[in-house]
């Protein structure tokens, strides 16, 4: 209640250097200039404005994925930037942003390892935001025992890992299963955090993460099923990724571990109106008769979303009107998990127009998220 | 004490009356320039980390938004003119003429409208602040906001006046510290 008087003794500058940064994300007009590019070129020219610095150094005719490197670089110098200012709960909050990251480093390094490949090249296909000082010392560990113990000890994940995963589970199980369990982990431990920290509770933060997070940890759960059906993934395995909160929680989440199809999901999804409503508008929803799309679109399954959108265009799309919206509330912590987001959605839309450039197709090219 | 039918042991009238009214009148015009001075500053700093951070990515923002700045500084402003109207009311006289009703009279008006002009100035300070950062952030957005923002923000900075007002209308009541017996 009282974040407008003490708010702006930690985090007011902050505040107003992430807001700065969410003022030049690109417009609907910039992508509109963007879709009219002929070339990558182009492209590199339409973003000056924004990326300036960090693209000058491409080569003329850069390839989609050095383009996506470098906006990538933009936002990590920016997102460093912020954390090197920050304090108090804004800085733990801010290493909990990082956490996500960490998990799909570790996860690769996993792999990496299992597959007895050399660690060190893996080192820079790393996501630069989930970097901790002591991620080399993983590559040392030539086996599955011994990237257990150093992760355990040098890793900010150790509490993901303790209790929940053993060295033979690294070995044994299936590396998605590995990472979904460290990220429903994380989720709780996030959510507790944004709940139950001093600094925290009771203010805008609160409200607003938790519905974040929620609504993270039911993408995950609904994600996570639709995805186990057809592999040898069994239903109690399943229901042990689901994250212990959320807006499906605990019903839903129930519901969903009895799933055995597609139909089962959207009623498992039922209680909840936005998640029935995008199952309907990806046609998923058929079968019972009244639902739009019907079994026609059904076969097209969860990726191919040729004239509807696919499930995971809608979650990213709720997922940036969440990000929006957090910008209206003041003195909190969201605007810089906001910002992230908003960010990487950006980054996820200029690869996709400037592959659709590469590849001349170009009738694909609206599929972008445009949220200014 | 109260239940054993010794209320009178400790006599809060006797007590009261045995206070000096100088003492009340320095208290209440401690009070007032305290008080809004505290206003001012949580106002100025509330306002200024914003406008820091803003300012960082919107360079325009600088200028305009000092009037922001100025409104938390009037409302410390209000306290030191009021300080100033008090004091002048404090005149030496004999300590044996001191305790008089006419005196009383003034050392209370002049504590209780100190602690009223303090405290609708520290709140003041406090709301001008907020909206003043709030001024700052939504101008570095989109600068056709800074005038309907400016708006809320003098009538948050009114409600300072009001304070002043009725702390001028309470103090003029009270006559000037005066020997009668003379």
């Amino acid at each position: 209640m009282a974040e407008g008087l003490f708010y702006n003794v930690s985090g007011g500058y902050v505040e107003g250097i992430v807001r700065g940064y969410r003022n030049q994300l690109l417009t609907s007009t910039s992508y509109n200039n963007l879709i009219q590019c002929e070339s990558i070129d182009d492209v590199k020219l339409q973003l000056g404005p924004s990326y300036g610095d960090f693209l000058s150094t491409l080569p003329p005719n850069p390839s989609t994925s050095s383009l996506a490197d470098k906006t990538l670089d933009k936002l990590v110098a920016e997102f460093r930037y912020v954390q090197a200012n920050s304090t108090g709960s804004l800085a733990k909050f801010m290493d909990y942003l990082t956490y996500a990251y960490m998990i799909d480093n570790v996860a690769l390094l996993i792999t990496g390892t299992l597959h007895e490949r050399d660690t060190r090249e893996l080192l820079e296909r790393c996501h630069p935001l989930g970097w901790f000082e002591t991620m080399p010392v993983l590559c040392v560990a030539t086996n599955v025992e011994e990237l257990y113990n150093s992760v355990l000890i040098e890793t900010p994940l150790a509490p993901y890992f303790k209790g929940s995963l053993s060295h033979q589970d690294l070995d044994e199980l299936n590396i998605e299963i590995v990472r979904n369990t460290l990220y429903k982990n994380y989720l709780e431990d996030f959510y507790r955090f944004v709940n139950e920290e001093p600094g925290l509770k009771g203010t805008p933060t609160q409200e607003v993460m938790s519905e974040a997070l929620m609504f993270e940890a039911d993408r995950r759960s609904i994600n996570i099923t639709l995805n186990s059906f057809g592999t040898e993934l069994s239903k109690q395995d399943r229901k042990k990724l689901y994250p212990n909160f959320g807006r499906l929680h605990p019903e839903g989440t129930l519901m969903l571990s009895r799933a055995e199809d597609v139909e089962g999901v959207r009623i498992a999804v039922d209680g909840v109106y936005d998640y029935k409503t995008m199952m309907d508008q990806t046609g998923m929803g058929g079968g019972s008769g009244g639902g739009g799309g019907g079994l026609g679109n059904q076969s097209g399954g969860i990726g191919a979303g040729d004239e509807g959108k696919s499930l995971e265009d809608l979650f990213y799309e709720r997922e940036m009107e969440i990000a929006k919206l957090a910008f209206t509330y003041q003195f909190t912590h969201a605007i810089v998990y906001a910002w992230v987001k908003l960010r990487e959605q950006e980054i996820r839309n200029i690869t996709w127009i400037a592959e659709c450039i590469a590849q001349n197709q170009k009738d694909r090219i609206n599929n972008y998220i445009s949220v200014f | 004490m109260l239940f054993q039918g010794e209320g009178e042991a400790f006599n809060v009238g006797a007590f009261l009356e045995s206070i000096s009214p100088y003492a009340w009148a320095s208290t209440g015009i401690g009070f007032c320039i305290g008080l809004s001075v505290v206003g001012a500053a949580w106002g100025i700093f509330i306002t200024g980390t914003s406008i820091l951070g803003g300012g960082v990515k919107a360079p325009r923002i600088r200028t305009k938004n000092l009037i922001s700045i100025i409104f938390c500084e009037v409302v410390a402003i209000y306290g030191v003119i009021m300080s100033i109207v008090f004091s002048a009311k404090i005149t030496a006289i004999p300590s044996d003429a001191l305790h008089s009703g006419t005196n009383y009279f003034t050392g209370y008006a002049l504590f209780w409208s100190g602690v009223l002009v303090g405290m609708c100035n520290l709140v003041c300070g406090v709301s001008v602040g907020i909206n003043g950062s709030s001024a700052a952030l939504a101008d570095a957005a989109d600068p056709s906001l800074f005038v309907k923002i400016l708006v809320i923000e003098i009538f948050s900075s009114v409600l300072g006046l009001f304070g002043l007002i009725i702390g001028l209308l309470l103090s003029s009541n009270a006559p000037d510290f005066q020997d009668l017996s003379s």
